[in-house]
């Protein structure tokens, strides 16, 4: 009997080893397919091979000084005009998509994004003032203005519910209440502002609201980067924890999690992390709903591989949106946003359509 | 472990008090049940005990220290807690479900003690061929065994039950209330579970707390709870207590209503094709 049962133990263990194997393994292949992605990205929008993309992209990491001007021209075009863009896309969507499967698992609810909070409009507002009333810091002029105040606008709506979790109950179907209605105030303030602004402003601060990557430069690139790098490394630490999360508050204070905190912690991180990102981009929507979902459907909800895994695929998205947005139609005029929800939204529904009917989400 | 509730009384709000002057002293490594009406406060009961709700008056001890004074932390190593309903939106496999009992013992890494603890409680309630099915995919009975194994495996010193059997078939019923039961005695733990099955709770228990109207009305072995008129006070039933091995048997009557003269309505019948 024992032996019967050691054999069936080793069985077991077996298993669930090798489910764990397929699981890395999808998280190195989607490696892979963004690296490959991303030089196809650039090679598409320049009109040079894929392997002379891949040469250049590496010459001019390993510091080759191109020989002639031909070559240097080529250099100069990959590096400067097409790859930020292609890094901004997949630190965004790593990002965003970081930011949906913490919202997801740690609100207990499918349809929660990283925008939840109202973050978004928040951001939105902060740009559409800065760019049509011309408010701004005083040393910060122009572009950088905008960021800046895109950013302290997205930091305003988890302020506002970091502050008001004290008198209120932190349950996850409140914060998303408190989002919608933060939401619909400065979506108010955004019209009103709009309203009142001239048919120039106009346009910028509506272009702004679409998200794009087509125009940053790498002097944009490192806040974004050590931020999603940053946040990336705290959430797989507790990426054990939001797994308590998925069963629902009391299940996970049994067990040991102290929610209220976590959570505050977790919006407090997810609020940089977006606000770092879209006061850069825009608003670039759906790729945080969608990656994570995507992800569950082929690897199941464990988020300790849900997370580095959604990071993968929100980035494989959105460089896939990007490469969409530069060979299939005029760059730069129709941004990443856009296409995003475009192609996203009908692949998505062919997602859900297909997958078994006794899998509600994914 | 020894759980001692003194003046206790919990409320939503002023005006909705759901728990009276609970005073109980639970002690020694046994299986409690607690039984009553819906809505008498079992379940706050319970959430009280472990710290899920603190309650407005009164003290909860656990080994005479005052469980708002320990961390939620510590708490889960002390005790366990089997929901009623287990909610997950997302596909996560039963190991998995499971192996979140381990938090309060282990860090981010899945050791190979871990996956032992799981695989043996797993076998234990007959469910180790669901391992790598999806959570979501089982049926209520079987989402509740897993719910189960994820609580036992936490090893806690006590561990609470909202209806462990709720939605077992009768077979699995009996079974998961004797492991609770032997678990109780060979672990030397203290298992508190709320039973709606007058009957398993009276098979099983060692000891049962009949709640009525809020508060503890009756303490004691199921030979002193369960008889007749108390049956009739709590649930306003008629019953018949009979003893079969020195416990209490009950069979609910409705005379009222159930009389062997009254045919059944004319044109409604089951037929199995056979």
């Amino acid at each position: 009997m024992n032996t019967v049962k050691r054999t069936e133990d080793i069985d077991f263990k077996q298993n669930y080893k090798r489910e764990i194997t397929k699981k890395v393994s999808f998280v190195v292949c989607s490696l892979v397919v963004l690296v490959v992605l991303a030089v196809l990205s650039c090679a598409i929008g320049t009109g040079y091979g894929f392997f002379e993309t891949y040469q250049i992209i590496l010459d001019h990491i390993m510091g080759v000084v191109p020989a002639n001007k031909a070559e240097w021209w080529a250099d100069h075009y990959v590096w400067e005009n097409v790859l930020p863009s292609v890094v901004a896309a997949i630190i965004a969507g790593a990002g965003l998509a970081l930011g949906g499967s913490v919202m997801q698992s740690m609100m207990g609810n499918p349809l929660a994004d990283p925008y939840t909070t109202g973050i978004s409009s928040g951001a939105c507002f902060g740009a559409v003032a800065s760019i049509t009333l011309g408010l701004s810091f005083s040393s910060l002029g122009g572009e950088m203005g905008i960021v800046a105040m895109a950013f302290v606008g997205a930091l305003v709506p988890a302020l506002m519910m970091i502050l008001l979790s004290k008198y209120i109950n932190t349950s996850p179907s409140t914060l998303i209440l408190i989002g919608t209605a933060i939401s619909y105030f400065f979506n108010a303030m955004v019209t009103y502002v709009m309203v009142i602004a001239d048919a120039d402003a106009l346009q910028d601060a509506f272009i702004w609201q679409i998200g794009a990557v087509s125009d940053l430069h790498w002097s944009d690139i490192p806040l974004m980067l050590c931020v999603v790098a940053i946040g990336s490394v705290l959430i797989m630490v507790v990426s054990n924890k939001l797994n308590l999360m998925m069963m629902g508050d009391n299940s996970a204070k049994t067990m040991g999690l102290d929610v209220e905190n976590f959570r505050m912690l977790c919006l407090i991180l997810i609020s940089i992390l977006v606000a770092s990102i879209i006061s850069f981009t825009g608003i670039i929507g759906f790729v945080g709903l969608i990656a994570p979902h995507i992800t569950r459907f082929i690897i199941g909800g464990d988020n300790k591989f849900v997370v580095p895994a959604g990071m993968l695929m929100g980035a494989i998205i959105l460089c896939l949106a990007d490469l969409a947005s530069r060979c299939l139609l005029d760059y730069g005029n129709v941004p990443i946003g856009v296409v995003m929800s475009f192609i996203g939204a009908p692949v998505f529904l062919y997602l859900v359509t297909r997958s078994k009917s006794d899998k509600e989400v994914f | 472990m020894k759980v001692t509730i003194e003046g206790m009384e919990f409320g939503y709000s002023n005006e909705a008090v759901v728990l009276n002057d609970i005073d109980l002293d639970i002690a020694g490594a046994q299986l409690v049940s607690i039984v009553g009406p819906n809505g008498v406060g079992k379940s706050t009961l319970i959430h009280c005990i472990n710290k899920i709700l603190s309650p407005t008056k009164g003290t909860v001890m656990i080994d005479g220290r005052d469980v708002s004074e320990i961390s939620i932390k510590e708490m889960s190593k002390i005790s366990g807690y089997v929901p009623y309903t287990a909610n997950n939106s997302f596909p996560l496999s039963v190991v998995d479900t499971v192996l979140m009992g381990r938090h309060p013992h282990s860090n981010w890494k899945t050791t190979d003690h871990d996956l032992d603890v799981v695989y043996d409680t797993l076998r234990m309630l007959d469910i180790e061929h669901l391992a790598l099915r999806s959570f979501n995919e089982l049926s209520a009975g079987q989402h509740q065994r897993v719910m189960l194994a994820r609580g036992l495996v936490q090893e806690p010193k006590i561990l609470l039950l909202d209806e462990p059997t709720a939605n077992l078939d009768i077979r699995h019923q009996m079974n998961v209330t004797r492991i609770l039961r032997n678990l109780a005695h060979e672990k030397g733990i203290l298992v508190i579970i709320i039973s709606h099955d007058l009957n398993i709770a009276a098979t099983y228990s060692d000891n049962v707390i009949m709640m009525h109207e809020g508060r503890v009305f009756k303490v004691g072995s199921p030979m002193e709870v369960f008889t007749e008129e108390n049956l009739r006070t709590v649930y306003n039933v008629d019953s018949e207590i009979t003893v079969k091995n020195g416990r209490p048997r009950i069979v609910l009557l409705d005379d009222l209503y159930v009389d062997d003269d009254d045919p059944c309505p004319e044109g409604s019948y089951v037929s199995s094709g056979r």
